[in-house]
């Protein structure tokens, strides 16, 4: 049981998650479009490539590399039968992201955040809960432009959070921030289904591992 | 259990904020055996049969054994199938393992926002139907269905059916979202899911049936009536092809009305309707007083008399005010004052 978590950990890339995407899929899907320049945030700066008749280009060498990190944190997270929490506050997407967090077998929260959700659980639930061990954001901001309150609540709680991260949204409080596009149909789509291979991969190799062990 | 790096004062449990206790699947198994048990014990007490010993059966037997004087039903002893005591919404919702059963469990609402993601996956299946079909060009008309024949649920009977508290903007936007569903062309698809959401309104009837005239062995037309005021009750048959002849509880109307107040106010009815010597009448009147009874006969014979005219003359009478009943009564008389209304004599010092 040590070694089978412990052996994950010893590899860079355990679950091979470069193969799912590469920079053209990324184009493809309009991840590097950004919003206007006078919606940039100031600490989005760094990872902006340029500004083109006003709209920001995000750096997609940059995007390939958190991309990478946030996939294999998750894939890790989902090995080791962690909670996930997909969180969007879009009305586009929001049947999109619970379809997907019901096909990976994990949860989602696409809908008005209650306050006391996390830092208020034993009182709203009951107690004994067990709370999200990663919050995915696949939306930053809220309905009003405003970082998402359990970004700020993942932080009390020492919940790590992945999140997408869009031109104007902060991303200081997120662990793994990806940016990139969060507004077209593409670009989500690419998201949910890398995130949903991404679970499943690592569901898939944590039964193996299990039945291999038990066979020994 | 998650470890927060807190101070001991800080994780005293609040008993009141949270809400009643939770309890787990195998509870409610246990609960379920001892209930079981226990009822073929009770069975075997009062010496009837294990097998077919209904709920009746246990309420009387556990009534007959622990006589209560309690006047709360509720707080006299009971013996009762553990899932009509422990409420569905209060059991816990999560495995050993912690990990919740449900999706959406997150959310805090999760029956009412996993049946608001139903509802628009369906909502999404029929648009893309739809789509499909008008690139074939092969989009049915929309037929119009029963306007006033049912209604949605409404928000208390959406809350039993979820088990979950909802606020009025969550009732509103789920019903603006079967609306939609609604309006679409072809929802026939979906139609079981949305029915589960309407209930059929019976259509008032708004019109009052007449009742056909009845004929007796003679070959006479009758017909009946009812009719109450102030207390007074009074049912009445009126003959057709008769001279006028009023009895009351067998008492010739003369000798039962001696005040002419109340004789007119029996013939009013067939004045106005210019029959005042074509019809018999066979009264029984009970309670109230002498212009009590006179009222009430007079509304029981207007009723009868319904079925012997045109629809016409019955909208008259309705307006000549025969067929209402009177609602006046006794106004009751109130502590501090002499009657209803009067006061006592008010006295300067």
């Amino acid at each position: 049981d040590d070694k089978l978590l412990s052996e994950p950990l010893s590899h860079p890339d355990f679950f091979n998650v470069k193969e799912l995407f590469s920079l053209k899929d990324l184009f493809d899907a309009r991840v590097h479009l950004g919003h206007k320049k006078g919606c940039r945030h100031r600490f989005m700066e760094p990872y902006i490539f340029g500004c083109r008749l006003d709209q920001d280009i995000i750096d997609l060498d940059q995007t390939m590399q958190h991309l990478q990190l946030a996939l294999n944190f998750t894939a890790h997270i989902a090995y080791r039968k962690g909670i996930i929490l997909f969180i969007s506050r879009k009305r586009q997407f929001c049947h999109l992201i619970e379809s997907t967090a019901r096909e990976c077998g994990e949860y989602a929260h696409t809908r008005y955040w209650q306050g006391g959700l996390l830092t208020n659980a034993h009182i709203q639930f009951g107690p004994g809960v067990r709370l999200p061990d990663l919050l995915i954001f696949l939306n930053s901001l809220n309905n009003v432009f405003e970082p998402h309150v359990a970004i700020r609540d993942a932080a009390k709680m020492n919940i790590p959070t992945v999140g997408v991260v869009d031109t104007n949204c902060n991303p200081c409080l997120i662990t793994y921030p990806i940016p990139g596009n969060d507004d077209s149909p593409t670009a989500m789509e690419l998201y949910c289904k890398l995130f949903r291979m991404t679970i499943i991969r690592a569901k898939d190799k944590r039964r193996q591992s299990e039945v291999f062990s038990e066979l020994r | 259990l998650r470890l927060i790096y807190t101070t001991t004062p800080v994780q005293i449990k609040n008993v009141g904020a949270s809400g009643p206790e939770k309890y787990t699947e195998e509870f409610i198994k246990k609960q379920i055996e001892e209930f079981n048990l226990g009822k073929r014990h009770l069975a075997n007490m009062m010496g009837e049969d294990p097998e077919t010993f209904t709920q009746e059966d246990i309420d009387r037997a556990v009534a007959y054994l622990f006589p209560s004087g309690l006047f709360d039903k509720q707080a006299r002893p009971m013996m009762k199938h553990p899932t009509e005591i422990f409420p569905e919404q209060r059991k816990i919702q999560w495995g050993e393992d912690g990990r919740p059963f449900h999706f959406l469990f997150y959310t805090g609402k999760q029956s009412y926002y996993s049946l608001m993601h139903e509802t628009y996956e369906k909502l999404l299946n029929v648009q893309k139907y739809q789509d499909q079909l008008a690139a074939q060009d092969h989009l049915p008309q929309k037929e119009k269905k029963n306007l006033a024949g049912s209604r949605w649920l409404t928000k208390i009977e959406l809350e039993e059916m979820l088990l979950e508290k909802l606020s009025d903007d969550d009732y509103s936007r789920f019903i603006q979202l079967l609306e939609k569903l609604m309006a679409l062309t072809c929802v026939d698809m979906e139609e079981e899911h949305i029915q589960k959401f309407s209930k059929e309104v019976p259509v008032q009837l708004k019109k009052v049936v007449i009742e056909p005239l009845k004929y007796d062995e003679r070959g006479v037309a009758f017909s009946t009536g009812e009719g109450t005021r102030k207390t007074a009750k009074a049912t009445v048959v009126v003959y057709d092809n008769g001279t006028g002849k009023i009895t009351v509880n067998g008492i010739d109307i003369l000798h039962y009305f001696p005040v002419l107040q109340d004789r007119e106010q029996l013939l009013f009815p067939f004045q106005f309707l210019d029959r005042v010597g074509k019809h018999d009448m066979v009264c029984t009147v009970s309670g109230g007083g002498r212009s009590a009874q006179a009222g009430a006969i007079r509304l029981a014979s207007a009723k009868a008399l319904r079925s012997f005219v045109t629809e016409k003359e019955v909208e008259f009478m309705r307006q000549a005010g025969l067929l209402t009943v009177d609602p006046r009564v006794k106004e009751r008389k109130k502590p501090g004052q002499e009657g209803a209304r009067r006061k006592f004599t008010w006295k300067k010092r």
